[in-house]
């Protein structure tokens, strides 16, 4: 019984060693907050925060260099669960970003587009399908509504579209945002 | 080295881990939908496999036997085997975090591989001595990995095949599988 308990934690002292050594040899210098904040953030890519893209701006917040309200396609709800995760404060979206609009994506209208790809190229999700004088359309399930390609078009064929929120697209909301006047009927 | 080479044979071929003796199907069936991914886990096993099957063989002949504690096989083989699989966590995930990623729970889940504990406990039924158990252990990883990458590149194709609805998904992957062990037959007898 003796030489059991005896064998047996001797594995475990070696194996213990093993992998205390290798731990601090093989360190990973990481950061999970950036990550989780940046699966937070709607991953729209649209800079309305004033930075390009969403993981700079997750970077920013972990960092503490910006706010956690800088986000209008996040939300009301997105700065709810902002200040969830890193125990702030909600803040309610400031003078200097836009507030929330309703969700929509951006509909070409077929017969005016002229095929210039201006709009292809200010995209930042790639949802716009078309190339130099061919008919330009975007993809509906790629589109997440930042409106980047509104203003290049030069005959302005693009509108923003409101998604009617159906039963397939209908998501459970945060319990503070239910009764905001920021949120859609469904 | 003629009985070297043989082990490598008869494990990789006629008594393959997954085919014939129907051990590791977890990994076999999760890791098998891409080629990168498959490719990298059979790596990883490999290397947990080989490492495993030596570090088993020597505690056992000199932790377990000398001292009549054979009853303390499986527990011990299975806290050497979830170290070392620890390790080569730590080691993919500083050399390449890509495949970390890629890899995801799979690759601790080798800790749980029936076949990573088995093939320690088979060495110990057969008597080999720890080059052989070494050869055993790269073999049967070897016949893992190669099993692995076929069924891969199998899956991938059935992913534009015409598949019937009801077929979708796990159970033409397991129809496949089977079909597969089915024609590993073809293997018995080559090496006795």
């Amino acid at each position: 019984m003796l030489t059991a308990l005896l064998v047996m934690s001797f594995i475990a002292l070696v194996l213990g060693a093993v992998l205390g050594f290798s731990a601090i040899k093989f360190r990973v210098e990481g950061n999970p907050l950036v990550d989780k904040i940046d699966a937070i953030l709607p991953q729209t890519q649209c800079g309305q925060c004033s930075f390009p893209g969403c993981k700079p701006y997750a970077t920013a917040i972990a960092a503490g260099e910006a706010d956690i309200n800088r986000c209008p396609p996040g939300g009301e709800e997105g700065i709810r669960k902002l200040a969830e995760l890193l125990g702030k404060d909600f803040v309610p979206f400031g003078e200097d970003t836009a507030a929330t609009k309703p969700k929509s994506v951006a509909v070409i209208d077929e017969n005016t587009c002229i095929g210039c790809t201006l709009c292809i190229q200010a995209c930042p999700v790639d949802a716009i399908s078309g190339a130099a004088k061919q008919m330009h359309t975007v993809i509906e399930a790629e589109c997440t509504g930042c409106e980047l390609c509104v203003p290049p078009c030069p005959v302005e064929c693009i509108d923003m579209v409101v998604i009617r929120e159906s039963i397939t697209t209908w998501k459970f909301r945060h319990p503070a945002t239910v009764n905001s006047s920021n949120n859609q009927p469904a | 080295m003629t009985s070297y080479l043989l082990i490598l044979i008869s494990t990789v071929f006629v008594n393959n881990i997954v085919m014939v003796k129907i051990l590791g199907l977890c990994p076999f069936m999760g890791v098998s939908k891409k080629l990168e991914a498959a490719i990298s886990m059979g790596a990883a096993t490999t290397f947990v496999l080989t490492l495993g099957s030596g570090s088993s063989y020597l505690i056992d002949h000199f932790l377990l036997t000398p001292f009549h504690l054979e009853y303390l096989r499986t527990l011990s083989f299975i806290v050497v085997i979830a170290g070392i699989v620890q390790f080569t966590e730590m080691v993919v995930q500083k050399t390449s975090p890509v495949l970390h990623q890629v890899l995801g729970i799979y690759l601790p889940l080798i800790t749980t591989n029936c076949a990573v504990l088995g093939i320690p406990l088979l060495n110990v039924q057969e008597n080999h001595n720890f080059i052989d158990s070494l050869f055993f252990g790269m073999g049967g990883a070897i016949g893992f990995s190669l099993v692995l990458v076929l069924f891969a590149g199998i899956r991938e194709r059935l992913e534009g095949a015409d598949v019937p609805g009801i077929f979708k998904g796990s159970a033409i992957a397991m129809i496949t599988a089977g079909l597969m062990s089915l024609s590993f037959m073809g293997f018995s007898g080559l090496v006795k």
